[in-house]
């Protein structure tokens, strides 16, 4: 495995008696947009400020490009970050802001002149040199941030929810406009957000992150199709999540014993009696007039909700639990009140083992 | 009919909108103003302006003011021995601000950095002395330092002076009796603007690659040069006045401008001259307040 930009190794964080990153384990590899994802108060901020420097580890190792930077301090590493509410220098123009690392390494005066306009024209800002930050919106000064952080080559760029500010239509423009700008540069990008669909459009790879811990680190699709934990399952899009227990293993088809009735999935190495998880999208689950093979899951429809692009049909469980599928129209055989009997393709769900320590 | 009765509505908003921009205009600032405006007049503009006008009056025999035009008190000004006196209160003034900065503004910046419960105690250690009586300060500071006082028995007994330093009635004593008059002065303003400067900014700058050194002079002062210059003004004016500690910790050896000046209107009952004195501090301190709003202006340096 090729040596990886940035390594955390057994990396704890404690604020008194509050653990806020527990043993984490991560390598970051060269030239990928890597997401921590996760709630808020769940540690991700706090990784990317330890990788920063501005917060030191409680224990562990973290290694950038496999030196050890622990003791040194942030202006001693080759990370740069873009901070949330931007952090521009009020009292310097654009230019100063986004030559300011230049000046302090002392770089002669018409390089600086040379490479600000060039980054200034990179993110799209060339003509705003004079301007002070005051005189910018939310975009431009985010531009300004990402151009004043990206002039210094840094090795790793972390970005602390960069576009949380911003409003949603110029937030999907900036998710867009910094893929490429990563994709081009082919500087490695360590993002930090709360909205899992930033992370899903943008991300190589995405650590989902749930009481200082990683819950599971992989690509978007694999994230999204192949939850590890109950929680990436619930957090990772729309889920219908069952807790049940195994009663048969046939194959690789399970069967389920839910509170609300017997359900089928597709799982591996699980066995009879184990308390188990089932996931299954909204726009997988099928619904029938009488119970299908393998499938006793009685609901009555509640009510439909009207999304744009799809329809979502809300149905109570036997058990009260709401469960909702999705589809493009709206099915007008259907009536509220009505009793349907839910089923799906076992490969779509995912069976999700029981975890020791969440939930 | 009802397809246009949102734009109505609109429209109607609009209208009440400008009535009230209108009323708003149209009521004069000065009525606004009004009780703050006669206050204002009645106890400092007439006030001032009778001084100037006895500045330029002539002394009687008894001390008394006669009402005939003189340049005399301004002639007088410039006599060297009062030049001495206003070229020495500023030098010791401009002391005063700059120890005064120099010391409140490591502490107002450790302060700022605490947590705001702490910091308002920090805060009270300043103010507590602040709001005790100037005169009980000034007679301690005496009785530390006087002859036979502890500093002296100290230091003859540490065995750092063979005999006993005269501290009371010198220029030194003085200063330092401004200084810790004036501090907190400094450090209220200077801990308000601090407080308002951003930690992500000193991050941001460090993450550049900014070692402290260098943010502190790039990111740091400038950005607290409201603070410093609010302090500037309100040490530097009180401390071209002040004649309350020069008297108590002078003995009445130390003459600054604002001890002639009580000594013109007491004592000696020369007023037009104390009167001309003071238009001089007058006229500074206009100058002084006039370069700050430049300044201010010029450099555009509200703290976000």
């Amino acid at each position: 495995m090729a040596e990886s930009i940035v390594s955390l190794i057994n990396v704890e964080k404690r604020f008194g008696s509050n653990l806020v990153v527990r043993k984490m384990n991560m390598e970051i590899q060269e030239g990928e947009f890597l997401t921590l994802l996760g709630p808020s108060g769940c540690g991700k901020t706090t990784t990317l400020r330890m990788i920063a420097g501005f917060e030191d580890a409680t224990s562990g190792i973290i290694k950038v490009q496999g030196e050890r930077v622990e003791s040194k301090e942030p202006y001693q590493r080759d990370v740069n970050t873009v901070f949330q509410n931007y952090s521009l220098f009020p009292h310097m123009t654009v230019f100063d802001n986004v030559a300011y690392g230049l000046t302090i390494k002392k770089v002669p005066k018409d390089e600086i002149q040379r490479r600000v306009t060039e980054m200034l024209a990179l993110v799209q800002l060339a003509g705003f040199e004079k301007r002070k930050p005051d005189a910018l919106s939310g975009g431009q000064k985010q531009r300004v941030a990402i151009a004043r952080a990206l002039i210094n080559n840094p090795k790793v760029l972390l970005l602390d929810e960069p576009l949380g500010a911003l409003d949603l239509k110029l937030r999907k423009q900036m998710q867009i406009e910094l893929k490429r700008l990563q994709k081009k540069l082919g500087i490695t990008f360590v993002y930090v957000t709360h909205d899992q669909e930033e992370a899903l459009t943008m991300s190589d790879r995405i650590a989902v992150m749930n009481g200082g811990v990683i819950e599971q680190l992989d690509v978007p699709m694999e994230i999204y199709d192949h939850p590890k934990t109950r929680f990436v399952a619930g957090f990772i899009g729309e889920s219908n999540i069952f807790d049940g227990t195994v009663k048969a293993v046939e194959g690789d088809l399970l069967r389920v014993e839910t509170p609300s009735g017997m359900l089928t999935t597709r799982g591996k190495g699980f066995q009879v009696g184990e308390e188990m998880h089932v996931s299954v999208r909204p726009e997988h689950l099928e619904y029938g007039l009488a119970p299908a093979e393998g499938f006793d899951l009685p609901a009555i429809l509640k009510d439909f909700t009207y999304m744009g692009t799809v329809v979502k049909t809300a149905l109570d469980l036997r058990d009260g639990q709401e469960v909702k599928f999705s589809r493009f129209e709206q099915d007008y055989g259907l009536r509220e009140g009505e009793q349907l009997f839910l089923r799906w393709s076992p490969e779509k769900s995912v069976a999700i083992k029981k975890s020791a320590a969440a939930q | 009919m009802s397809r246009h009765k949102p734009n109505a509505g609109a429209g109607e908003l609009e209208a009440i909108n400008r009535r009230r921009d209108v009323r708003r205009k149209t009521i004069p600032a000065l009525a606004q103003a009004g009780p703050v405006s006669a206050w204002m007049v009645l106890f400092v503009t007439i006030p001032m302006l009778y001084i100037i006008y006895v500045s330029f009056m002539s002394r009687g025999v008894f001390g008394d003011v006669v009402y005939e035009f003189s340049l005399e008190s301004y002639q007088t000004l410039l006599d060297s021995i009062y030049f001495k006196v206003i070229v020495k209160s500023l030098q010791v003034a401009l002391f005063t601000t700059v120890a005064c900065l120099l010391l409140g503004y490591p502490f107002a910046y450790y302060i700022a950095r605490k947590p705001p419960e702490v910091a308002s105690k920090l805060i009270m250690l300043i103010m507590i002395p602040f709001w005790t009586n100037s005169l009980m300060r000034l007679n301690s500071w005496l009785l530390l330092f006087q002859t036979s006082g502890p500093v002296n028995t100290f230091l003859q007994w540490a065995g750092i002076t063979s005999g006993p330093i005269t501290f009371i009635y010198t220029d030194p004593l003085v200063m330092l009796g401004l200084v810790t008059n004036m501090l907190p002065f400094a450090v209220l303003p200077l801990y308000s603007t601090i407080e308002k400067l951003q930690n992500s900014l000193l991050e941001a700058s460090s993450d550049l690659g900014a070692n402290p050194r260098q943010t502190f002079f790039r990111i740091t002062l400038p950005l607290t040069f409201p603070g410093i210059f609010s302090a500037v003004i309100l040490v530097f004016i009180p401390s071209l006045g002040i004649y309350t500690v020069s008297d108590m910790l002078g003995g009445g050896k130390v003459l600054y401008i604002g001890n002639i000046i009580k000594n013109q209107f007491g004592a000696i009952r020369n007023w037009p001259l104390g009167a001309a004195l003071s238009v001089l501090l007058l006229v500074i301190t206009g100058l002084l307040i006039f370069i700050y709003t430049r300044f201010a202006k010029l450099e555009d340096m509200e703290v976000v």
